[in-house]
């Protein structure tokens, strides 16, 4: 499902290129497995989840995210993958314009599933998130948690074969973290490969399970 | 509650949020002011173009005869002793393989013709005038071979033909038709670039939205196609204002252009054109402008995404 080999990163190329971010990166996570990745704030997590969301392609070493090498695979063929991807990004990253129902459809519209299917799909998201209500308003008109929440039913609405999580908590109260940290136990019980990056280690010490911690860009524990 | 399922759908499929990045005001306008100078352009390409072929097929083969003392009797001639010098002309004339048509000018013709000098009152009768004959010659006729012969049988006949003022106006006509293609290719590449700026101002202010769209797993023909579909609605909106602006302004230039319609001969004999005649083929192409306008869009839209959209992984 996903496997590293000495992964490098750095930013810009050529001349322009900084220093590496990430260095020597290696670890592999099993289909229907869930890694914690811990590690202080500039670590290297949010970059590390970007490699595993396909925004950025590794600059030495291997990356093999959903059975592809993401160094060698034609640009042509990551789409399909990224739809395969469920992604919770810690400012949410929604689309201002759009309402909570549209945004949590964005993915569904993109793989082209029939209007009538996203329709049933988004509004048992919506309900799942108590958000049903609130289907009609733009992310402007919702408290952070709300907008945290229409970002998690986003994410999981496609049932991605790998789900991505930054800092997901991070603007639920403890009732919400605990029903997100169900519902991504929950996928992960259904096959789902989850990924949650984290520096709240009381968040991780609730929730037990194999964990990254990352430090100045090397991985220095993988268990 | 239709009305708010329209606006629900029109935002759905704005994903992009580009009705608010490409707003329909400045692109149009832009585009509609293109499309008015390539109407204007388009139609001095085919005005030239049109007038230089008729003042070619006019009078390239024209030439003007004048026969001095057309009532004399022909003095070399004995077997025809009650013909004159202008019916030796014309005989010689349509005896001629080389021409195809001859006609002498009657005398109200001629009191036509030089009414601008001596008024219309004056009295060409008493006027010892020429006999002025138009000819047309068939194509490669020796001209200098037919002047001859009606020297020959009516001396001091002159020949003069059309072709040397006709071949300056057909070069003239020609550069000015090349002038208005320049024209018209130089607005073409104005247009293109002007949406080229615009599809990157869309792109710089919707970064983050595509960005998201891209991390969703949208393919760079879908994210692309969004801005193109935009773009295109506003370039045919613009070239639509530009086309029908440019229809008076038209209307006017063919009025204009009306008195350049006869043939391209002294001789105002019959054959006036009518000025629609000039204008015809910008008239079909002027409905199809909104079109080009639209296409120019759509493509220029589609290479400038595709090209920002390949520094993404």
């Amino acid at each position: 499902m996903i496997r590293l080999e000495n992964v490098g990163l750095r930013y810009g190329a050529g001349t322009k290129a900084g220093p590496e971010i990430l260095r020597d990166i290696s670890f592999s996570v099993a289909p229907g497995g869930f890694r914690w990745l811990q590690g202080p704030s500039g670590a290297g997590k949010s970059s590390l989840m970007r490699l595993l969301q396909l925004a950025l392609r590794p600059k030495r070493g291997t990356l093999v995210v959903l059975g592809t090498d993401i160094g060698t695979a034609e640009r042509r063929a990551l789409p399909a993958l990224r739809q395969r991807i469920g992604m919770v990004f810690q400012d949410f990253r929604l689309l201002g314009h759009l309402s909570a129902f549209d945004n949590v459809a964005l993915p569904l519209r993109i793989a082209g599933r029939p209007e009538g299917q996203i329709r049933a799909d988004v509004g048992e998201m919506l309900r799942w998130v108590e958000l049903t209500e609130k289907a009609d308003r733009r992310p402007a008109q919702l408290s952070g948690g709300e907008q945290q929440r229409v970002a998690i039913a986003r994410a999981v609405v496609g049932r991605p074969s790998l789900l991505l999580a930054d800092e997901p908590t991070g603007n639920l109260d403890d009732a919400q973290a605990l029903r997100l940290m169900r519902l991504l136990g929950e996928l992960n019980r259904l096959g789902t490969t989850v990924v949650v990056a984290t520096h709240n280690d009381a968040l991780v010490a609730r929730h037990p399970g194999p964990s990254l911690r990352l430090e100045a860009g090397l991985l220095v524990d993988d268990g | 509650m239709p009305r708010r399922d329209d606006d629900k759908r029109s935002r759905r499929d704005d994903e992009l949020g580009l009705r608010r990045a490409l707003g329909d005001r400045m692109l149009p306008l832009l585009v509609a002011a293109m499309t008015f100078l390539a109407a204007l352009a388009l139609a001095g390409a085919l005005a030239a173009a049109a007038l230089s072929a008729h003042w070619q097929d006019g009078a390239a083969s024209a030439v003007t005869v004048q026969v001095p003392d057309p009532d004399q009797p022909v003095q070399t001639q004995a077997d025809r002793p009650e013909e004159t010098r202008l019916d030796a002309v014309l005989r010689v004339l349509r005896s001629n393989k080389d021409v195809s048509a001859s006609r002498s000018l009657s005398q109200a013709d001629l009191s036509l013709m030089l009414r601008p000098w001596l008024g219309a009152t004056a009295e060409v009768a008493a006027l010892k005038l020429p006999a002025v004959i138009e000819v047309h010659l068939a194509a490669n006729a020796d001209e200098a071979a037919i002047a001859a012969a009606l020297a020959g049988v009516a001396p001091g006949t002159s020949a003069e033909s059309h072709g040397v003022w006709v071949g300056r106006l057909s070069v003239l006509a020609l550069s000015l038709q090349a002038c208005a293609w320049l024209a018209l290719v130089v607005v073409v590449v104005v247009a293109a670039l002007v949406v080229m700026v615009a599809t990157r101002a869309g792109l710089a202010s919707r970064r983050d939205a595509i960005e998201i769209v891209h991390g969703l797993g949208a393919t760079d023909g879908t994210i692309a196609g969004h801005f193109a579909r935009r773009i295109t609605r506003l370039t045919a909106l613009g070239g639509f204002l530009g086309a029908l602006a440019a229809v008076p302004v038209l209307f006017a230039l063919t009025e204009l252009a009306a008195p350049f319609m006869t043939r391209a001969t002294p001789l105002q004999g019959p054959g006036f054109l009518n000025a629609a005649w000039l204008a015809q083929p910008i008239w079909v192409l002027l409905p199809l402008l909104p079109a080009v306008a639209g296409t120019i869009g759509f493509l220029t839209a589609q290479a400038t995404v595709r090209r920002w959209l390949r520094a993404l992984p």
